[in-house]
């Protein structure tokens, strides 16, 4: 930009830098306090659903946990009770979309409304300045989604407890085994306002970059729905590197995340399809044998016993599920700094880019 | 003072260019029609001064040299947007209480004493407010910035002839009200400018065809009103006014 005159009263720039940032915290609540009401009532109604279906759960539970003998036809009753109960949120499925409807609906109209109706021109041109709109506008939402999240993943890590409590490895539970289970790993601890912050911010992204509320939401949809995938299948392994184990269904405790399995044959892998047939001509070698002795039938696991005896090597990489918080942080982690970064660059694009 | 002054100023959109090697300066103290056709950069132009794009080519000052978006551009410039975007489920006393949370200046009474005189409720939202009324709530939350220059695009495009005729009269007084304010108002109606501007901007085709007091350009150019010289300026030159 050329100065093509001297300003005629230099003095003014200097006096009059930036209006206080409390300014903005009226504007910010009287815009948005709608959204944020039914932000409240949404995540209230389902606290008090979770909170109910809960106490349901792990009454059942206790009640399968505390029965004896074990092996009573009472006690499996009980057991199959407690793997009936809320079966529909058992996979967390259901609980997975609350985040991306975080995204959606609060955090893409943001930006998209004013761009579509053309406010920003008003909002825009006042003395507060723009970009300092925005993140005044931003900051104070992100916090209170990631808020509201973080108070309601407190009762779902209660209400997931019974599927990873110490206890149920002698029962035949069902559901969850590992605390990674895809479903659930991100439903509990930090994980899950994490997410839900990082919702918010690629729904601000999105709706600076295409400044329409409805595309703005569906695009919102699809790109949380694609980082959550990759999260879930590709990143999340990576985090903390494998620990490696030979012998695995030998002595591996069923909590562990396994990653991949392979077997070697004095030090050369052997291909899963030729494993497979391995395995099968074991079964049939060693069924007389036992046959003879205890059991009828010989098992998966004792095929596995004769095989380690015979040359064969098991690997298993895997994650122990003492690793579940350290997983948490991490996932956490990238996740808060993802969400600093889109918003950051949320807010240089106001700055910045022309309309 | 100038309060817009502009040096090859140019901006493109695409591969089109709205406005090109536009040289001008406005003193202060003046209320300039800026007019043209539809797509001649009148819009572009004020974007560019209150600084929500950024140019092209060349520069612009405004308010004596101040680069437009700096914090005493926003301070001393009201913009009144194209069809007077306003916050439409915000009553018109929510309307106020937000621009007077952003702005530097706010001149509370004179705002409600405004809204009060033109018999616009406080309470009602703005989207339920007549299209006048909604440009006359536009124009206050302007005025009561106290701004040193006010920006205004296609005010009465979307208005009535009354509501129009209002709207002019309210920007007249404003101006006889506050003796240091420059005003800037761009519109391809041409009656009811006559009777407010006294400094004319023609653009066409992105460029700057006349400009000058508008006593000044009636007499080189032998017109009586403001209209006709327009008109004929534009018929006399087709080549540059066709699309």
């Amino acid at each position: 930009m050329t100065a093509l005159t001297v300003p005629a009263h230099p003095g003014e720039d200097t006096s009059s830098r930036t209006l206080p940032w409390r300014r903005m915290i009226w504007v910010t609540w009287r815009q948005h306090r709608v959204t944020l009401a039914a932000v409240a009532v949404f995540f209230g109604g389902m606290a008090g659903w979770l909170w109910v279906e809960g106490r349901a759960l792990h009454h059942a539970y206790a009640a399968a946990i505390s029965c004896h003998p074990a092996s009573s036809i009472a006690c499996s009753d009980l057991v199959n009770a407690f793997n009936g109960t809320n079966g529909f949120l058992a996979n967390g499925v259901i609980l997975q979309a609350v985040p991306p409807l975080i995204g959606a609906f609060v955090g893409a109209p943001v930006l998209a409304r004013e761009l579509e109706t053309g406010t920003f021109r008003f909002a825009w041109t006042l003395a507060f300045g723009r970009w300092r709109w925005a993140l005044a506008k931003l900051v104070p939402l992100a916090v209170a989604v990631a808020a509201a999240a973080g108070a309601l993943s407190v009762l779902l890590s209660w209400y997931y407890q019974p599927y990873f409590a110490a206890g149920n490895q002698n029962l035949l539970l069902s559901g969850a085994t590992t605390p990674f289970f895809p479903g659930l790993f991100d439903l509990r601890g930090v994980a899950f306002a994490a997410w839900t912050l990082a919702a918010f911010a690629i729904g601000a992204l999105a709706g600076m970059l295409i400044r329409r509320v409805v595309p703005a939401i569906a695009a919102t949809l699809a790109v949380y729905a694609g980082l959550a995938f990759a999260a879930g299948v590709y990143l999340r392994e990576h985090y903390l590197t494998p620990l490696l184990t030979t012998n695995v269904n030998l002595n591996l405790p069923t909590s562990a995340w396994v990653i991949s399995q392979w077997w070697t044959k004095g030090g050369r892998t052997v291909s899963p399809s030729t494993m497979e047939q391995v395995i099968q001509s074991t079964l049939d070698r060693i069924a007389p044998v036992l046959h003879s002795r205890t059991q009828k039938f010989p098992t998966y696991l004792h095929a596995l016993r004769y095989l380690t005896q015979h040359g064969y090597t098991q690997w298993t990489r895997y994650q122990p599920a003492s690793r579940f918080w350290p997983f948490q942080w991490i996932e956490g982690g990238w996740l808060l700094a993802l969400s600093v970064l889109l918003i950051a660059v949320t807010v240089w694009l106001v700055r910045r880019r022309p309309v | 003072m100038n309060v817009i002054e502009t040096s090859g100023l140019g901006k493109r959109y695409g591969r089109t260019w709205a406005l090109r090697e536009c040289t001008l300066a406005i003193p202060a103290g003046h209320v300039t029609a800026l007019i043209g056709p539809n797509g001649a950069g009148k819009t572009t132009l004020l974007t560019l001064t209150v600084g929500l794009a950024a140019p092209t080519a060349g520069g612009v000052t405004v308010l004596g040299g101040r680069p437009p978006g700096s914090p005493a551009a926003l301070d001393g410039i009201a913009f009144v947007a194209q069809d007077t975007p306003l916050y439409k489920n915000l009553s018109a006393a929510d309307m106020l209480h937000l621009t007077r949370n952003l702005s530097r200046r706010f001149d509370q009474p004179f705002a409600e004493t405004r809204l009060a005189e033109l018999g616009i409720p406080l309470k009602r939202k703005a989207g339920q407010l007549s299209g006048g009324q909604q440009a006359q709530l536009a124009l206050t939350l302007a005025l009561a910035r106290r701004p040193r220059l006010l920006l205004l695009d296609e005010p009465v495009a979307m208005l009535d002839p009354v509501a129009r005729h209002d709207f002019m009269d309210s920007v007249l007084a404003a101006v006889k009200g506050e003796g240091e304010m420059s005003v800037l108002l761009s519109s391809h109606v041409l009656t009811e400018l006559e009777r407010v501007a006294d400094y004319l901007i023609l653009l066409s085709r992105g460029q700057v065809r006349l400009i000058g007091a508008v006593g000044d350009l009636l007499a080189t150019h032998h017109r009586a009103s403001l209209e006709e010289l327009a008109l004929t300026y534009l018929r006399d030159n087709p080549r540059e006014v066709a699309k």
